[in-house]
């Protein structure tokens, strides 16, 4: 991929992986994008590198500016190895006059690359540095989303280095916002959230107040993963609306079956959530990644459990996801449960427990059925979906 | 009473506020917190604070 100039004199020289489907249990589907960016002034800034097995690609990129070696400051906004993998080859070849980061990031770099000899220079929030015409202000966010992670904001260009927040995994030979379908963006863009921030919400909303506290002028936000925002309103909304957990008239039923009865309990839960009017997925866990599920955990208002009992517990498949699911702490939901069971029968008991811990607000004791269901019990799930359709539109209405 | 910060995320627990989503009451020192209380925002344990 070509070397792009985002703002004056400040150069995108990222990788494009194309090939990564799996970031680290994460479903990367359009693969990803390890965003460096390089600042050329009277101190060379180089922005974050890129994972270990591209930086040749980010020393290609750099080399068809500058030579490496002119690099005077390297800023590591964030720890994590897709964006600091390279960092001790590139430390080696471009002998940095100061590696900048936040207290928290140099702990961390010394934990990661046992290094205590390089040039760390750790900035305070807030703290600017002058690079000659242009000056970098940085902003410490932690969990936003590691300790050590901050942002650098470079205002005589309105330009916000946003680390992983506003990222998505969205490998394309584009770089900006107006060049791609924005529908498979924000997509993307969700996704990343919903399995990344979801957990960090309430400081996303403190990030975004303390940012328009600050009065600071944004006319672009470069994130280390994917697309550069020329149109930063509509991310920033986005985040707004995603870190309040507000739902939408949208309900899921997460399944897992062995011999059909627990889908058939799902269809027909599913049939009374619709006759409510409320859209209702139907997702069953043997076709549907974890990740693309919490993608729609998102903005979904109620979330309807489906699986049998095995062994006296969960299917694994579901036990894998509640534990994902719970890690990202998702709030605010109605909550139902149902599944078959042989002959102990446990199963929505454990899913009730599951939800009870996330606070969901469970609105049904939830139905078992023997072996295989009637159709008497199949029309007892369309009426526990009627009842979950009723309560997303009355939780709607009254938030 | 003195609020303590967790020196991974820079969560403040005030002991005036409590914390809601562990059923700590308001008014529950820090000393008075459980010892598998951990941090709301990033899990870290209470040995991770430190007095503000």
């Amino acid at each position: 991929m070509q070397v792009t100039e985002i703002k004056k004199d400040i150069y995108w020289v990222g990788a494009v992986d194309w090939n990564i489907r799996d970031f680290h249990g994460y479903s990367t589907y359009k693969g990803t994008t390890y965003n460096a960016f390089l600042m050329l002034d009277e101190k060379n800034v180089l922005f974050d590198t890129v994972k270990h097995n591209y930086k040749s690609d980010l020393l290609h990129r750099i080399r068809t500016l500058i030579d490496p070696e002119k690099i005077d400051y390297i800023v590591v906004n964030h720890v994590e190895m897709d964006h600091s993998g390279s960092l001790p080859e590139i430390v080696e070849i471009v002998k940095p006059e100061k590696i900048i980061c936040s207290k928290m990031g140099k702990k961390n770099l010394i934990d990661h690359f046992h290094r205590e000899d390089w040039p760390y220079h750790v900035v305070e929030p807030g703290e600017t540095i002058s690079t000659g015409k242009n000056s970098i202000t940085f902003i410490e966010t932690r969990m936003l989303h590691w300790p050590d992670s901050m942002f650098s904001y470079i205002p005589e260009e309105k330009l916000l280095i946003s680390s992983d927040a506003f990222g998505q995994h969205f490998a394309t030979s584009e770089r900006f916002d107006d060049e791609v379908n924005e529908t498979d963006l924000m997509y993307q863009a969700a996704k990343y959230y919903a399995n990344i921030l979801t957990l960090y919400s309430p400081l996303v909303r403190k990030l975004l107040k303390q940012v328009e506290e600050l009065g600071i002028d944004i006319d672009m936000i470069a994130p280390d993963h994917g697309i550069i925002w020329k149109n930063p309103g509509k991310i920033l909304q986005a985040y707004s609306d995603w870190s309040h957990h507000k739902g939408s008239n949208k309900a899921l039923v997460i399944y897992d079956t062995m011999w059909h009865s627990t889908e058939m309990m799902a269809n027909a839960v599913a049939d009374g959530i619709q006759a409510e009017g409320v859209s209702v997925k139907l997702l069953n866990l043997q076709h549907n990644h974890r990740s693309e599920i919490m993608a729609e955990v998102l903005d979904a208002k109620a979330i309807v459990l489906g699986c049998p009992t095995l062994n006296n517990g969960l299917l694994p498949r579901m036990a894998g996801f509640l534990m994902y699911m719970r890690g990202l702490r998702p709030t605010n939901k109605v909550g139902a449960a149902f599944g078959s069971f042989g002959w102990s029968g446990e199963s929505v008991k454990l899913l009730n427990k599951a939800m009870e811990e996330m606070k969901f607000d469970i609105i049904d004791e939830g139905i078992k059925v023997k072996y295989v269901p009637k159709h008497d019990t199949l029309k007892e799930c369309v009426e526990l979906g009627k009842r979950v359709g009723k309560a997303v539109k009355k939780a709607l209405a009254e938030q | 009473m003195d609020k303590y910060r967790c020196s991974i995320c820079g969560y403040i627990y005030d002991p005036e506020a409590g914390d809601s989503s562990s059923g700590i009451p308001a008014g529950t020192s820090f000393d008075d917190l459980p010892d598998d209380w951990k941090c709301p925002i990033c899990g870290a344990d209470k040995d991770q604070f430190e007095k503000e």
